[in-house]
């Protein structure tokens, strides 16, 4: 999973929480779910099936330093040794480099687990847009993956893809949603789906005297377009969940979401933590099945 | 579940479907490829509670499988796909 | 009879002049955002190169991305039939022909005559095309005419995970800052190209002999990677092969009248 840049600077608040109101000691089985991303990093720890304490952060050069990191601080201020943990998953782009994993699950099965629990049993389609790919997934009342599609090959329709964009036209990529809307009226989507053509799309775009807010908004609803024939492939279900950093960019969500006719659902945890949750909870459902074993 | 692998560019949609409910693991589809692009797995990566085989696309492949497949797609007189062929199941399907 | 070939191409157009099907004169101009001037100034250039005024010209033809712009076109023919036309004009015993520009690449089986058997496109996908080795120059941050040379002095094969030209120029970075010889990446760039050009060439059958023309036919370190991943060698390249499409252009109307 990823999170957008700022700029061509990585600015972001690394984030660790622990759950007040559990305490690990009391615990029968711990388990850890542990998500190592292209460019973020998410420790997830639960106590019997609850959540008990997470940490979001930036994830290094190197993927199973990234794991340790993400772990530690996710244990960090909670005294809990890393042998009383039960069974571990990893799962993301770095999961087969999890040192502390008993085994790996991809982050599609993960992602669909971690959308369940973090939006609730009414989900059933989520669509999860980070740096480097982009997944849509339909799943089951019980978060059972049922259909799904990544793409991980080409960077339109990517966080990656935006942020060349935002690149180009010199805006910092948090002002991008806000500032797409801000035309006259809704511009023509840009035609070109390769970033690479686009942005010479874009160029003539400029030079033809388009304001920057109108390419915005052109490329804002070319990527909305291209995610939503992407997702129809496999069709979509409502509740609709979206996951990953392109949540957080208003100028794709909303024309996206216009464009289905429907409400994404709304969570209050943060989103990013979806895979690492999975991960998480599949430990714990596979030492209740007496499946666990400690490394 | 759908497992649809593989990728949508600006020059098309390239996706290999396989409907996992239908698999066994049988590994027919392995030896008729000619370009090793299945593999059949013991443990689904993308179904931990899945206790038959699997078959998965060969992760190094799924990037590429425009070019991987190319081989078995020439423009015209097209024969049938060998690992479609070869499933008893209809668990393969192509985008293209 | 004097026939002017004109392939307005994504990076440059190229015109042409042919009289009596001998080549009299070329001319290229950037395409840039505006394919009218292009157009305009590339015949110029060419018939100043062959020293007639454009009253001489008998017709003229038109292929390329923007033919459509090419006002002044008698006819406008495909670019597959150009490229065939072409490859066979150079080299009779051509049957394999491929073209890659700064934006596409092709691929096309031809008979003795020049006639399209097969063919088989990639277009609107950069990794595919000129187009990728120019971004992975500004990666490298090496002057494009570099690249190619680059890949001669390199003995090394590192694989490249990327796909897509956007994804490949963080990967680059990823080599550089592991202090990767800069031959080394610039050979694993240009074998990754070549390898999708090559798969979508085997597509349509690699029969000898092999032509190539497009502008990244110029690129020295390509045609090696291209002919260790068609495990041939011998790839026949003519001079000036920019200007293949428009020649073959040109062909096909002096064909037809």
């Amino acid at each position: 999973m990823a999170e957008e840049n700022t700029q061509e600077y990585w600015r972001w608040t690394e984030s660790h929480w622990k759950n007040p109101d559990i305490r690990w000691e009391d615990a029968k089985i711990v388990t850890v779910g542990i998500d190592v991303g292209s460019v973020s990093s998410q420790a997830v720890v639960m106590t019997d099936g609850q959540l008990y304490a997470y940490s979001n952060m930036r994830t290094g050069s190197d993927s199973p330093e990234s794991a340790r990191n993400a772990l530690n601080f996710g244990l960090e201020g909670t005294n809990m040794p890393e042998s009383r943990i039960d069974y571990c998953i990893g799962t993301g782009y770095g999961r087969v480099n999890v040192p502390m994993a008993d085994r790996s699950i991809t982050e599609i099965a993960c992602h669909a687990r971690g959308a369940h629990f973090i939006y609730g049993p009414e989900v059933r389609t989520v669509l999860d847009v980070g740096g480097q790919d982009c997944k849509a997934i339909r799943c089951d009342e019980k978060g059972k993956v049922v259909n799904f599609l990544m793409n991980d090959k080409c960077a339109a329709g990517t966080g990656r893809g935006m942020e060349v964009f935002a690149d180009l036209l010199s805006v910092p990529i948090i002002d991008v949603g806000e500032r797409s809307f801000q035309v006259k009226e809704e511009p023509e989507s840009v035609s070109s789906t390769c970033v690479v053509y686009a942005k010479t799309e874009a160029t003539g775009l400029l030079r033809k005297g388009w304001q920057v807010n109108e390419v915005l908004a052109a490329y804002c609803s070319a990527m909305a377009h291209r995610i939503i024939t992407l997702i129809e492939r496999i069709g979509i279900e409502k509740e609709f969940a979206i996951t990953g950093g392109l949540a957080k960019n208003r100028g794709v969500i909303e024309r996206l979401m216009k464009e289905i006719g429907l409400e994404p659902m709304h969570t209050d945890w943060d989103t990013q933590i979806a895979g690492a949750v999975g991960a998480a909870l599949f430990s714990y459902a596979l030492v209740q099945k007496g499946k666990g074993r400690k490394k | 579940m759908i497992a649809n692998y593989g990728y949508r560019d600006g020059s098309g949609d390239y996706f290999i479907t396989i409907d996992t409910d239908k698999c066994d693991g049988c590994g027919r589809c392995v030896q008729a490829c000619p370009g090793d692009v299945f593999q059949v797995v013991d443990e689904d990566p993308n179904d931990p509670f899945r206790e038959e085989p699997i078959v998965i696309i060969v992760s190094d492949k799924r990037k590429k499988l425009k070019y991987e497949c190319g081989p078995c797609k020439p423009p015209t007189n097209r024969p049938p796909l060998p690992c479609v062929k070869a499933c008893p199941q209809d668990v393969i399907s192509h985008s293209w | 009879m004097i026939i002017a070939g004109i392939d307005c191409g994504a990076k440059n157009t190229k015109a042409v002049v042919l009289r009596d099907n001998k080549i009299i004169g070329k001319g290229m101009i950037l395409t840039g955002f505006d394919q009218i001037t292009a157009i305009r100034e590339s015949l110029h250039a060419a018939l100043k190169d062959a020293g007639i005024d454009a009253k001489d010209v008998d017709k003229i033809s038109g292929t390329g991305a923007g033919m459509e712009e090419i006002r002044d076109a008698d006819v406008r023919v495909n670019e597959v039939r150009a490229m065939a036309k072409a490859a066979n004009f150079f080299l009779p015993s051509a049957r394999t022909v491929t073209d890659v520009g700064a934006e596409m690449g092709r691929a096309v089986k031809i008979d003795e005559n020049g006639k399209v058997i097969d063919f088989a496109i990639n277009e609107k996908c950069a990794a595919g095309a000129g187009a990728f080795i120019e971004a992975m120059a500004r990666a490298l941050e090496a002057k494009l005419e570099e690249m190619g040379p680059m890949v001669l002095e390199s003995d090394k094969s590192i694989p490249m995970n990327a796909q897509c030209a956007i994804f490949a120029e963080s990967e680059v970075v990823g080599l550089i800052h592991a202090r990767t010889a800069k031959a080394d990446i610039s050979k694993a760039i240009h074998d990754a190209m070549a390898s999708r050009i090559v798969s979508m060439i085997r597509r349509i059958g690699v029969n000898k002999d092999i032509v190539m023309i497009g502008g990244v036919a110029l690129n020295p370190g390509f045609v090696d990677s291209l002919k260790r991943e068609l495990e041939i060698d011998k790839v026949y390249i003519p001079s000036d092969p920019a200007f293949g499409a428009a020649v073959g252009a040109a062909l096909v109307l002096a064909e037809e009248t």
